[in-house]
C-alpha cells in the first residue's frame, strides 16, 4: 500500500509540478521580477540588501545568504520546489482519502483536490491575500499559524458538511469551523508600504490563486489516473 | 470460519492501508512544510518564487 501511494504521488507530483513550473514562468514569475524592481532601492550599486520592517519594528534583511542567481538557476530551483510541493500535496490528498475510506478514482480524486484548494487556497486567501515581494505584511509566524489553522478548520468543516450525517448540530459545527478563522481574523500589517502598482499586485493575487488551484486539480487528475495503474497483483 | 478469515484479512488490509496513509501524510506535510513554510534562509531563498506563486505566506 505504501509503495503504491509513494509511486502514484511521485509520478502525479512530478507531472503536475513540471506543468505548473512551466505555467509559473509565464504567469507569476514575471510579475515577481517586476515587483522586485520596486523593492530595490533607487541607488542600487553600493546599497546593502533591502530591508523592511515587520510588525513589532524589527527590520529584516533579505538576500544575505545563498540564493539562486537570476535566470536559469532561479528557474531551476523554483521548478524543483514546485515539484516537491506537488508531490507533498499528492501524498496528503491520497492519505486523507484513504483515511476517509473514499475510493481513489478520477472522479473522487479531482473532487477531493478541489476541496483541498478551497481549504488551502481560497479560505486562507480571504484573510491573507497572496502578495508580491515588497508588500507590507504582519508577523510571519502569526500569518503562518493563521494560514495552517484556517486550512485545517476549513478542511474539517467541509468534510463534516459534505460527508457526515445531516444532523443539524453537525452542520452547525461545520459552519462554525468554516467561519471561526475569519471571525478571529488574520494578522495584518500596521501600515501599507508596497510601491508596486496596485494593478500588478491585483493581477498577481488572482494569478497566484489560479496557479494553486491548477496545481491541486492537476495533482487530483494525476492521482486518479495513476492509482488504478499501480493496483497490487491479486495474491495467488 | 471462512467469514472470520475473510474479515481478519479485511481488517489487516485496512490497518495496513491506514499505516501507509499515516506515513504518506507525514511525508506529504513534511514536504509542503519544507517548501512552503521552513525558515532556514537557504530553503526560503530556493523556494521564494514558489511560495509567492502558490499563495503561501512569505516574508
Amino acid at each position: 500500500m505504501l509503495t503504491r501511494i509513494l509511486s502514484v504521488g511521485l509520478l502525479a507530483g512530478l507531472l503536475a509540478g513540471l506543468l505548473i513550473a512551466a505555467l509559473q514562468q509565464v504567469t507569476t514569475t514575471p510579475l515577481i521580477l517586476v515587483a522586485e524592481t520596486f523593492e530595490k532601492p533607487a541607488v542600487a550599486s553600493a546599497t546593502p540588501a533591502p530591508t523592511h520592517t515587520h510588525q513589532g519594528g524589527e527590520a529584516h534583511v533579505h538576500g544575505e545568504g545563498w540564493k539562486p542567481a537570476d535566470g536559469m538557476p532561479r528557474l531551476f530551483f523554483t521548478a524543483i520546489t514546485t515539484v516537491a510541493t506537488a508531490m507533498g500535496v499528492a501524498f496528503v490528498l491520497m492519505a486523507v482519502m484513504v483515511f476517509a475510506g473514499v475510493p481513489i478514482d478520477e472522479h473522487h480524486a479531482l473532487a477531493w483536490a478541489v476541496a483541498g484548494f478551497v481549504a488551502c487556497g481560497l479560505a486562507p486567501a480571504a484573510g491573507l491575500a497572496p502578495v508580491l515581494p515588497g508588500s507590507a505584511a504582519g508577523d510571519l509566524v502569526g500569518r503562518q499559524v493563521w494560514w495552517v489553522g484556517t486550512a485545517i478548520a476549513t478542511a474539517i468543516g467541509l468534510w463534516a458538511f459534505l460527508r457526515a450525517d445531516h444532523h443539524p448540530l453537525v452542520r452547525l459545527g461545520a459552519i462554525v469551523l468554516l467561519l471561526a478563522p475569519h471571525v478571529i481574523g488574520a494578522p495584518h500589517p500596521p501600515a501599507f508600504e508596497s510601491k508596486v502598482p496596485a494593478e500588478i499586485a491585483a493581477q498577481f493575487t488572482a494569478l497566484s490563486l489560479v496557479v494553486q488551484g491548477l496545481l491541486w486539480a492537476l495533482v487530483g487528475i494525476g492521482v486518479g489516473l495513476f492509482w488504478p495503474k499501480f493496483a497490487p497483483k491479486t495474491a495467488a | 470460519m471462512a467469514n472470520t478469515t475473510a474479515s481478519v484479512i479485511r481488517t489487516t488490509e485496512r490497518s495496513d492501508a491506514r499505516r501507509a496513509a499515516g506515513i504518506a501524510l507525514i511525508l506529504g506535510l513534511g514536504l509542503v512544510f519544507l517548501t512552503g513554510f521552513a525558515y532556514p534562509e537557504v530553503i526560503h531563498n530556493a523556494a521564494h518564487d514558489t511560495r509567492h506563486s502558490l499563495s503561501f505566506p512569505c516574508h
